[in-house]
């Protein structure tokens, strides 16, 4: 695993060293910025509302502000994902770098593990950044920190899942335009086969990736969906290493 | 945990599959062996029997086969390099020679057959054999978004270079390689002849035992050809190096040994030292005179020791003496007692060029 640290450094460097990565933080910041206020604002106005007194016990921060704003941040991630792990591997086959990493004396999964944590950093500093609006609320406020805490956590495996679903597209071809399009239909698909059937019971609603975040938000963090998660990080992974390995093969 | 189970069979299925396509004889001999990991553990492979060449030669390579679906690009390719061979990869486009380079660098794997780098298989253990290659492929494998300095830092990290001799040693090829100077500057600034120097600096930072250069000196100028040649000239002695190029000059400049390979077979297959005296026992003599006499070709026959001439335009002559016949003077002697006007008379040494075209030929036909 020692050649794990420099293929991490290059991945992140060549993020921030272009303007893409400040690029697609601020973007990320300002939409879930807005959203945020917009959630906030709708929540002192239920207060003036006399009928407010009446539900105090479901209209608190917790439901009214932070589980809709994580509900807004998972969406900006499907957006976003594509375009940060598209480049990930397709680059290194239209710039020729494959033959470099694939005839160093390094394994392939090095390789993939390093990729895929590189855009993991930059996950956890856009949840870091988004987590500034939270805490604003938590001193102004008295949210449940229980449930921001699990939603986060949520938040971070939805996340990773997803980047491990982009890099998968992303080896598939030399293109970071057809790479991102296509992480971006799968994500997608994952995420609307949800709504064919809400209920969990059924083997679509299992593979949605939505239903199994619903969970966290509420503050529950339940091992089934950190499962179901894991093993999504683990099957993108997978697909990466096996769709790099079999293209030398052929 | 049936999907686990599912991942592990199509695994080993795919792994049988991979190995059985290289060595077909493993696809039968799963069952009656009972089980095939004493086999993939093993260093030297039955086939490639022919004794202790394998574990002394620097690149042992063995009945190289490689298809792509119907096409066979590389055909039962063996040749085998000593310690300070250089050696001349030639062919014409799409012969196989950038095929050839990738699974000897470990790129991709062959159809069938092995290659041994210091005796170790490079696909049994990829991460021993890959330590002591060097190897600037087609297109220089280059990050446009790295300055020279970090690009070399990088590959030092991956090509695991030990952290004291690093930084001497990505100094010690910036210079070699003439790059000292943009060190600093980003890759995808750079110049095209700049560009495929820091290729080359790539191959040679981890101190390689076995450099390979896919056409190293392509798109540069003149000088820089020449300077790259001096290069590849001082690196050869303790290092193997196989070298594929278009520029045949540069192979009779550098190498020791020359390989050329046509439709993916071997079509020639010899030392540079052989192959010179062969051309220059090969030479033949042109004489022009004044104009066509009569009577010319008969009388230089007569001579002696002559194989063949050949009238050619405006008075001129093909003389192919035989072999180790030295005629010249002779010829000039007749031409004077017959007062036919001599003008010239040169030897023409078959150069490299003619020998690959006449190879080349030799084969299409």
């Amino acid at each position: 695993m020692s050649a794990f640290y420099p293929v991490l450094k290059r991945e992140l460097r060549s993020y921030f060293a272009s303007p893409l990565a400040y690029i697609i933080l601020v973007v990320f910041q300002i939409i879930s910025a807005r959203f945020f206020f917009l959630y906030l604002q709708g929540f002192l106005q239920f207060q003036l509302d006399p009928s407010y007194q009446l539900q105090t016990g479901d209209l608190n921060l917790n439901n009214l502000v932070i589980l809709p704003y994580f509900g807004t941040i998972s969406i900006v991630l499907l957006l976003i994902v594509p375009l940060i792990t598209m480049r990930l591997v397709a680059d290194e086959k239209k710039n020729y770098t494959a033959e470099l990493l694939f005839t160093s004396p390094i394994r392939l999964r090095t390789i993939v593990f390093g990729k895929f944590t590189a855009a993991l950093i930059l996950l956890i500093i856009m949840l870091l950044l988004s987590s500034v609006n939270v805490f604003v609320l938590m001193v102004h406020g008295n949210p449940d920190f229980g449930a921001v805490f699990a939603g986060y956590i949520g938040l971070f495996l939805l996340g990773a899942s997803f980047l491990s679903i982009g890099i998968f597209a992303s080896s598939l071809t030399d293109n970071q335009l057809i790479a991102a399009v296509i992480s971006f239909g799968i994500l997608l698909l994952l995420w609307l086969v949800g709504a064919l059937s809400d209920a969990e019971s059924t083997i679509l609603g299992y593979l949605s990736v939505i239903n199994h975040y619903e969970d966290f938000g509420k503050g529950i963090i339940d091992l089934k969906d950190v499962v179901y998660y894991i093993s999504l990080i683990f099957l993108g992974l997978f697909l990466t290493y096996s769709a790099l390995e079999s293209e030398r093969w052929r | 945990m049936p999907v686990s189970g599912k991942i592990s069979f199509v695994r080993l299925l795919r792994s049988h599959l991979e190995r059985s396509r290289r060595r077909p004889e493993f696809a039968f001999g799963i069952g009656f062996s009972g089980g095939y990991s004493i086999v993939s553990k093993r260093r030297v492979p039955f086939e490639a029997g022919s004794g202790p060449g394998i574990l002394t030669c620097m690149v042992y390579v063995h009945n190289l086969t490689k298809r792509y679906g119907n096409l066979t690009a590389v055909e039962n390719l063996s040749f085998q390099l000593e310690r300070g061979d250089v050696l001349g990869f030639l062919g014409p486009n799409g012969a196989g020679k950038t095929t050839t380079m990738r699974i000897i660098t470990g790129y991709m794997p062959p159809t069938k057959g092995t290659v041994h780098i210091e005796g170790v298989d490079i696909f049994e253990e990829p991460l021993q054999a890959k330590r002591v290659i060097g190897y600037l492929p087609e297109n220089p494998p280059l990050y446009n978004d790295m300055t020279v300095m970090e690009y070399l830092t990088f590959v030092a990290d991956i090509k695991q270079v030990r952290r004291k001799e690093k930084k001497s040693r990505i100094i010690y090829v910036m210079e070699k390689c003439g790059i000292s100077e943009v060190r600093r500057r980003i890759i995808g600034h750079l110049s095209k002849g700049y560009r495929q120097r820091v290729g080359i600096a790539q191959a040679l930072v981890n101190n390689p035992s076995v450099l390979i250069l896919d056409e190293p000196t392509i798109g540069l100028d003149p000088r820089q050809i020449i300077e790259i040649r001096e290069l590849i000239k001082s690196l050869s002695g303790e290092r193997t190096v196989i070298l594929s190029t278009h520029i045949l000059p540069e192979v009779t400049m550098i190498c020791s040994k020359v390989i050329i390979i046509n439709h993916g077979k071997i079509v020639l297959e010899e030392s540079l030292q052989k192959l010179s005296e062969d051309m220059r026992s090969a030479e033949s003599i042109i004489m022009r005179t004044r104009q066509n006499g009569e009577g010319v070709i008969e009388k230089v026959l007569a001579l002696g020791g002559i194989s063949n001439v050949k009238p050619g335009i405006a008075g001129e002559y093909i003389i192919v003496p035989k072999k180790g016949a030295e005629v010249r003077e002779e010829i000039a002697r007749i031409a004077v007692e017959n007062d036919w006007g001599l003008l010239e008379l040169r030897p023409v040494t078959n150069t490299l060029e003619e020998v690959f075209l006449k190879v080349i030929a030799s084969e299409e036909n």
